[in-house]
């Protein structure tokens, strides 16, 4: 069987996560450290400790904002943005789901609105994150401003040829 | 030159602007633009957030139709950019991955187009005389600081953009259309995009930071070329810290006095026209 450490780096398929020296310049780096449960290096080391349930079950892998920064200066080149990707996607794997709830009710919204129409419907996006989350009332304020201006438009053109992006969704569940 | 076209989800909505600024400049400068046939939205961070195969299959299907016109694709959103040149990257270096994807897509992938983002076409193949030579009224009196965000540069083997930790195409850029540029420290950080609906809180403090940081830097807007990152600090920061934002190739379109150019400003969330009206540009 392998270990936590061995499975994350197959997925990462890059450099792997023993290189890490924990010089912590992935850390000093994050635009949102200060927001997480446990530092980037952190991070790796539970990884490399065999620790899954700690890191799967943590918030910091959904705080990640995906801005690449830790793999930019990263001098073992060991590519952070990439693992925290691995690390969701286990995550829902394995029916842990999100610590941090919204986040991932966001990309499930945004990912069915893909599927309905092949290209992203800003309000009816909003209204099913809305619906998702429970979280009907932020950002409601701004709707009207940004009807008035022609900011969402509930027409915006579909992609004509809706069955191979739904097709792409279809072939890539289990995968 | 001719180039294929890659709006993306977010300019025939929020990005609006970026959309009818750029074809204008594209236009007047001579880069003619072909839209990416029936093309379908990248992903974004939902789909590489919560599935590889997903993610590369979404932008696969795009750079395959892209590829039907045998042009470099353009693509201004810097989301979509980022996501294809990652699924590019991924696709040229792991054959296996190819087959796969192919498999998912249905069509071949044969990987002979560039994927450019607009600064690099305007620097690089239209160049800086060129634009010099058309700007009928340089922007006196505006101070920006460039703004690049995360996803055009990074990871900088990814995306292949110039000096990624300080870049200044865009500056370089904003200096030839008479802006004064300011210089600052924050040009690559991170907006929060990909959080800010879902991590509002977190978002807007870093938001704050960098209009902080552009005030600091005796900047009186910020300019971006990025629809996420227009849309973030358009509307997020604490209202005390508010600076105009402008897409460049609004400021392009307006220093070469285009038709229209002073329209797409009465859509912005934070009304730019009182600024542009103070340093009489419009």
């Amino acid at each position: 069987m392998k270990t936590f450490l061995e499975e994350v780096n197959k997925k990462i398929n890059g450099v792997p996560l023993q290189r890490c020296y924990h010089c912590r310049k992935c850390t000093a780096g994050c635009p949102v450290a200060s927001h997480m449960e446990y530092n980037l290096n952190k991070v790796v080391r539970l990884i490399q400790n065999g620790k899954r349930d700690e890191v799967l079950n943590s918030s910091t892998i959904w705080i990640c904002l995906s801005c690449e920064t830790c793999i930019t200066r990263c001098p073992n080149q060991i590519d952070i943005a990439r693992m925290m990707d691995v690390l969701r996607q286990m995550a829902i794997e394995e029916g842990i789901g999100a610590h941090e709830k919204n986040v991932l009710k966001f990309h499930e919204a945004f990912l069915s609105n893909i599927k309905m129409g092949g290209r992203i419907n800003e309000p009816l996006m909003m209204v099913q994150y809305k619906l998702k989350s429970g979280d009907l009332f932020s950002d409601i304020g701004m709707a009207p401003g940004m009807f008035l201006k022609g900011k969402l438009s509930l027409l915006s053109p579909r992609t004509k040829d809706i069955k191979s992006v739904k097709d792409i969704f279809e072939k890539t569940k289990h995968s | 030159m001719k180039v294929s076209y890659y709006p993306g989800c977010s300019l025939h909505a929020t990005g609006k602007e970026y959309d009818q600024s750029m074809k204008s400049v594209s236009h007047a400068l001579g880069i003619e633009l072909k839209e990416v046939d029936d093309w379908s939205c990248c992903g974004a961070s939902s789909a590489h957030s919560t599935n590889f195969d997903l993610t590369i299959a979404l932008s696969a299907r795009n750079l395959i139709s892209a590829e039907k016109d045998a042009l470099d694709v353009m693509v201004p959103c810097a989301a979509c950019f980022n996501r294809f040149k990652t699924a590019e990257h991924h696709l040229k270096a792991d054959k296996e991955l190819k087959t796969k994807i192919e498999g998912m897509v249905g069509a071949k992938y044969q990987g002979g187009i560039a994927i450019r983002n607009p600064i690099d076409v305007i620097f690089n193949e239209i160049g800086i005389d060129t634009l010099t030579a058309k700007v009928v009224k340089p922007l006196t009196g505006l101070k920006p600081v460039s703004y690049y965000g995360c996803l055009l540069l990074r990871p900088p083997d990814v995306c292949e953009f110039e000096n990624y930790e300080n870049p200044f195409m865009l500056d370089k850029i904003l200096g030839t259309i008479g802006a004064d540029v300011r210089n600052w420290s924050y040009k690559t950080d991170c907006c929060g995009g990909s959080l800010a609906i879902s991590k509002t809180s977190i978002v807007v403090g870093m938001c704050d930071k960098l209009m902080s940081a552009a005030r600091e830097a005796g900047a009186n807007c910020v300019v971006t070329a990025c629809p996420l990152c227009m849309n973030n600090l358009d509307m997020r920061p604490s209202k005390r810290l508010k600076l105009p934002v402008f897409y460049f190739t609004e400021l392009i379109a307006l220093a070469m006095g285009l038709a229209g150019s002073k329209e797409t400003f009465k859509s912005h969330m934070f009304d730019p026209q009182p600024l542009l009206k103070r340093v009489q540009l419009i």
